[in-house]
């Protein structure tokens, strides 16, 4: 008999499962690829195009391309030369990074990533002491690791410093340091003391009116001109503190979109507990607005990575300014299309872990939409 | 001063002690002169419902007690302390009143435990695992033991208004102050929560309830005071209150509201 046709006493209809035309994968594909004619049309158009497309980039980048030799009469089959980033590729992660030196950006490196990454997730044991770690050991060990100076170690000058290293050390203390500048900017935005309010608006609307390269070429320019005579600020150092403080600007808008989304009750139930303002904030209305605003935040972060780039106007070869001066070089004259190419996907692998661990991220801290 | 033993109320003494005194408090919102010269003094153990149509300034004079709202003029004195702009005061009076609110404000982000045990141990300094053994006891006693571990968006909007009460009670607080407690509650959800009030009550807590649930105050209530227009109309023993209102407004509101 057809269930969809058994009647049932009222009260006892049992919960039957959906039929065929609802679910499937023949349904997914009526539903989202050929409900209607002009949907169907945009389909087969699209297939089309993916058809023409797909091959010669696939043909490009792996069939036809040239991996083995090491100089340009090596590419000879017409498609990329990827000899020319193999040759070049410890330039363009280390920069003039001495060569007999770089064991020790490998060692910051590897450390950072190895408790990075297991302290990403939550079930991750001792989370709190990695995170301790990270944020204040490591960045004492890094510098002496990288800059040198002591322990034996040869001081490296950060002018030598360049490639994906240089890229990695700007967007990361821009990252820690521009997100908690960030929340006490938003905090000060929203206080109700006039002096500190105004401070901040001051603070906020200067850097986020200025474009970063003006930021970074009068961190390098204009700033010694002021400096008294003999005292010399690093340039790599200057940049850093503009990057760091142009991005805290941004991100103090962005926490302040999440502390006004905020209802009013949830200030009034904490504040009628007795909490004090600091523990109203820091139990309550941050941990709320922060996972709100994730979004923003890490879109704040990719913008901030990239950006990174910008420092090649003030003299600093980051990754992508590495690559490109590489690109010029009459040896290689002609592939610096296999250089920007490689140049995006490496960009584009961080900025893309970033976004997914957000998604991560948010799910995990997703405890329903209560109020 | 002692309950009629006459009606199904219930008997509790109320002490001589006062814990919240008012006199000529004023308060305006800009322009809006919303509290006009409330003199109130409540006792330990009293149970007051106040009533009133909306915009009579019921809900702000009780937010005025803690804080949440300022008053421009007159003395407020909560268990001996007054209500000035000293955040120490502010913070010692926060300590010993609890308030339960409308939309129940519990904190999305936290569990139900760590909702009620949030102020304990950051207010009252106390250990975690003792926080969370009185979190525990004022779960059952509000009878959700068993969603501690939840957080406040898996469960129906009675159970939320019970752990905020169960949060509140966690402070060990010497006055309950109740903001139109169950008015953002589906009917069936209702009677739970005025359980757990009446329940309270019968403890001898000083309570405070702005609510239009009229067979609560008949109940549970000592005292009931009727507000307009930011004054105190008339305040009686609920028998007198609903049988023999004084003032034709108390009158006309008691028609409105008992008459659907």
């Amino acid at each position: 008999m057809n269930p969809a046709n058994q009647t049932y006493e009222p009260g006892t209809h049992p919960d039957l499962p959906p039929p065929s035309s609802a679910v499937g994968a023949i349904a997914w594909m009526r539903q989202h690829l050929f409900s209607g004619p002009w949907n169907t049309i945009l389909t087969l158009l699209a297939a089309y195009l993916l058809i023409l497309v797909i091959p010669p980039i696939i043909r490009w980048v792996f069939v036809d391309a040239n991996l083995s030799g090491d100089t340009r009469e090596a590419c000879t089959s017409g498609g990329a030369c990827w000899v020319f980033i193999k040759v070049r590729f410890a330039q363009f992660m280390y920069g003039f990074y001495p060569i007999e030196e770089r064991w020790r950006v490998d060692l910051t490196f590897i450390v950072f990533f190895a408790v990075l990454i297991p302290m990403m997730f939550e079930r991750m044991p001792g989370r709190k002491w990695l995170t301790v770690f990270l944020l204040f050991i490591f960045p004492i060990i890094a510098f002496f690791l990288l800059y040198g100076g002591s322990f034996g170690l040869a001081v490296v000058e950060t002018p030598k410093w360049g490639g994906l290293m240089l890229t990695l050390v700007i967007a990361v203390i821009g990252i820690v340091a521009s997100l908690p500048i960030g929340v006490v900017l938003a905090l000060g935005r929203r206080s109700n003391m006039p002096i500190v309010r105004t401070i901040c608006v001051i603070f906020i609307e200067f850097w986020r009116g200025v474009p970063l390269i003006t930021v970074l070429f009068m961190a390098s320019v204009m700033f010694p001109l002021f400096m008294p005579e003999g005292a010399n600020f690093d340039k790599l150092l200057r940049a850093l503190i503009g990057v760091m403080l142009f991005s805290a600007a941004y991100m103090a808008e962005v926490i302040r979109g999440g502390l006004q989304a905020i209802p009013k009750g949830q200030y009034e139930a904490a504040e009628a507990m007795g909490l004090g303002y600091w523990r109203v904030m820091g139990l309550v209305i941050l941990p709320q607005a922060l996972k709100m605003v994730i979004p923003g935040i890490v879109n704040t972060f990719i913008g901030l990575f990239k950006d990174t780039t910008l420092v090649l106007i003030i003299g600093l070869f980051d990754f992508l300014g590495i690559v490109q001066a590489a690109a010029t070089d009459p040896k290689w004259l002609g592939y610096s299309v296999e250089g920007y190419v490689f140049c995006a996907f490496v960009y584009w692998v961080f900025c893309f872990s970033m976004s997914r661990y957000s998604m991560y991220l948010e799910r995990k801290l997703d405890t329903g939409h209560a109020r | 001063m002692t309950e009629d033993a006459a009606s199904s109320k219930l008997e509790l003494t109320v002490s001589d002690e006062i814990m919240i005194q008012l006199i000529n408090v004023h308060k305006w919102y800009g322009q809006f002169h919303v509290l006009k010269d409330i003199d109130l003094t409540v006792h330990k153990g009293e149970r007051i419902v106040i009533c009133g149509p909306s915009g009579s300034g019921k809900s702000t004079l009780i937010r005025c007690l803690n804080r949440l709202e300022e008053h421009q003029r007159g003395q407020i004195i909560v268990d001996s302390v007054e209500l000035t702009g000293d955040l120490k005061h502010i913070e010692k009076i926060r300590r010993e009143v609890g308030m339960v609110f409308q939309h129940f404000n519990l904190f999305p982000h936290l569990t139900v435990l760590e909702n009620c045990t949030l102020a304990p141990i950051w207010v009252r300094k106390m250990p975690k695992r003792e926080a969370e053994e009185v979190a525990m006891q004022y779960l059952e006693r509000v009878k959700i033991p068993e969603q501690a571990g939840k957080f406040p968006g898996q469960l129906s909007g009675g159970q939320q208004q019970r752990v905020a009460i169960a949060r509140s009670l966690c402070m060990s607080p010497k006055i309950m102050l109740f903001d139109e407690p169950t008015s953002a509650l589906d009917p069936e959800m209702i009677k739970e929560v005025l359980d757990v009030m009446v329940e309270l009550a019968g403890s001898g807590m000083t309570m405070l309830c702005v609510t239009h649930e009229m067979g609560f105050a008949k109940t549970v209530a000592n005292r009931v005071i009727f507000m307009d227009g930011g004054e105190i109309i008339e305040q009686n023993q609920p028998e007198e209150f609903f049988n023999n209102p004084q003032s034709e407004r108390t009158k006309l509101f008691l028609s409105q509201i008992l008459s659907h």
